[in-house]
């Protein structure tokens, strides 16, 4: 790989990063006022956001094993209202109990 | 139009830790696959620099290594990044109208996922000095993680890296329980979502459904779904915040 090749690799790769990002921000400044629309628009995080966490979580791990029990813990946490971080290193320590756990069966 | 929202630079630059913290062991994890490609160091921390995606840059960097002509790299990129068409769609309803062009086009290059996700959880008008304080820490976070994963690559024992490859959809986890448990329509969708993405991850005819489309199919399904049965009025807010009295009031 040249010094060269890389840069224009990376621009290409930070190109079509960025659009994707920035036409909707850039050419949206109104509110949408069609009731579907905005409703289909405020939705679309929730639906997003499951549909990239499964079922990609249980590969996420070394195995699927210690990576439910991340995800049992982490849903437990998320239940009770528990803060981003709570849950994310919480979800963390389960996968490495679990891991550790399975290294000794 | 006064906005006097609690959502100030300090705030984002806080609720931008734990977004931060994620992106550490993922950038680390990607700074320490591509050193192990073969990429020089200065390589993986530029991408960083330049793209800030997750998914477009492993998957950029092992088309790099395989060889792959600049199209397939960016047919390929622009598949995976298709979802942030909705995102940014979606985000651009719910900026203060104060934002002007030259702001909207920075808050465009910290439009992540993780970072749209925490930004759409609060309430009101998004302000741009919020979202500055909230890409600006994510953004360290990811840059740093990078460097330290090209540079010291075998540092992190391989236990900790396989657990931490958890933290970023645990958040995602504790972004959507809460509204999903106070909102029947956002868990209908959120099962909706879940079922169709496990159903084109499992089902062979649709396995082949590259990741990119396979996420924007089953939101924009399930989202529609949700939109169609259940239409919000203007007022309407989806945060997960329990109500006044707290746990109690709520079951």
């Amino acid at each position: 790989m040249t010094t060269e090749a890389l840069l224009v690799a990376t621009a290409v790769m930070a190109l079509v990063t960025y659009l994707p990002r920035v036409l909707p921000l850039a050419i949206f400044r109104r509110k949408i006022q069609n009731p579907f629309l905005r409703s289909f628009l405020l939705y679309m995080p929730y639906g997003i956001l499951a549909a990239m966490i499964f079922p990609a979580v249980f590969f996420s791990t070394n195995s699927w094993i210690s990576a439910s029990f991340g995800v049992l813990i982490s849903l437990v946490l998320a239940w009770f209202r528990r803060g981003l971080l709570t849950v994310a290193i919480g979800g963390t320590f389960a996968v490495l109990i679990a891991e550790w756990i399975l290294t000794l069966i | 139009m006064s906005l006097k929202s609690n959502l100030t630079f300090g705030r984002g630059l806080k609720d931008g830790v734990p977004i931060a913290l994620g992106y550490l062991s993922v950038s680390f994890a990607f700074g320490m696959s591509a050193a192990s490609k073969g990429f020089p160091f200065w390589s993986p921390c530029l991408i960083s620099l330049t793209n800030f995606t997750g998914t477009g840059q492993f998957v950029g960097v092992d088309l790099i290594a395989a060889k792959a002509g600049l199209f397939e790299l960016a047919f390929t990129l622009l598949i995976i990044n298709l979802r942030y068409l909705l995102m940014s769609l979606s985000l651009s309803q719910r900026l203060a109208p104060n934002v002007g062009l030259g702001k909207r086009l920075l808050i465009a290059f910290g439009n992540t996922d993780e970072i749209f996700a925490v930004a759409m959880q609060q309430e009101g008008l998004l302000p741009f000095r919020y979202m500055g304080g909230l890409i600006i820490s994510s953004f360290s976070g990811w840059v740093f993680g990078t460097a330290i994963g090209a540079g010291a690559s075998n540092l992190m024992p391989a236990a900790i890296c396989s657990a931490l490859g958890i933290a970023v959809y645990a958040m995602f986890i504790a972004i959507i329980v809460p509204p999903a448990r106070k909102h029947q329509p956002v868990l209908r969708i959120v099962l909706i979502a879940i079922t169709l993405s496990s159903v084109f991850f499992f089902v062979p005819p649709f396995h082949s459904l590259s990741s990119g489309w396979s996420i924007i199919i089953c939101g924009a399904i399930a989202s529609a779904y949700g939109a169609y049965f259940y239409p919000l009025r203007d007022d309407d807010n989806l945060s997960g915040e329990s109500e006044e009295g707290g746990e109690q009031n709520d079951n």
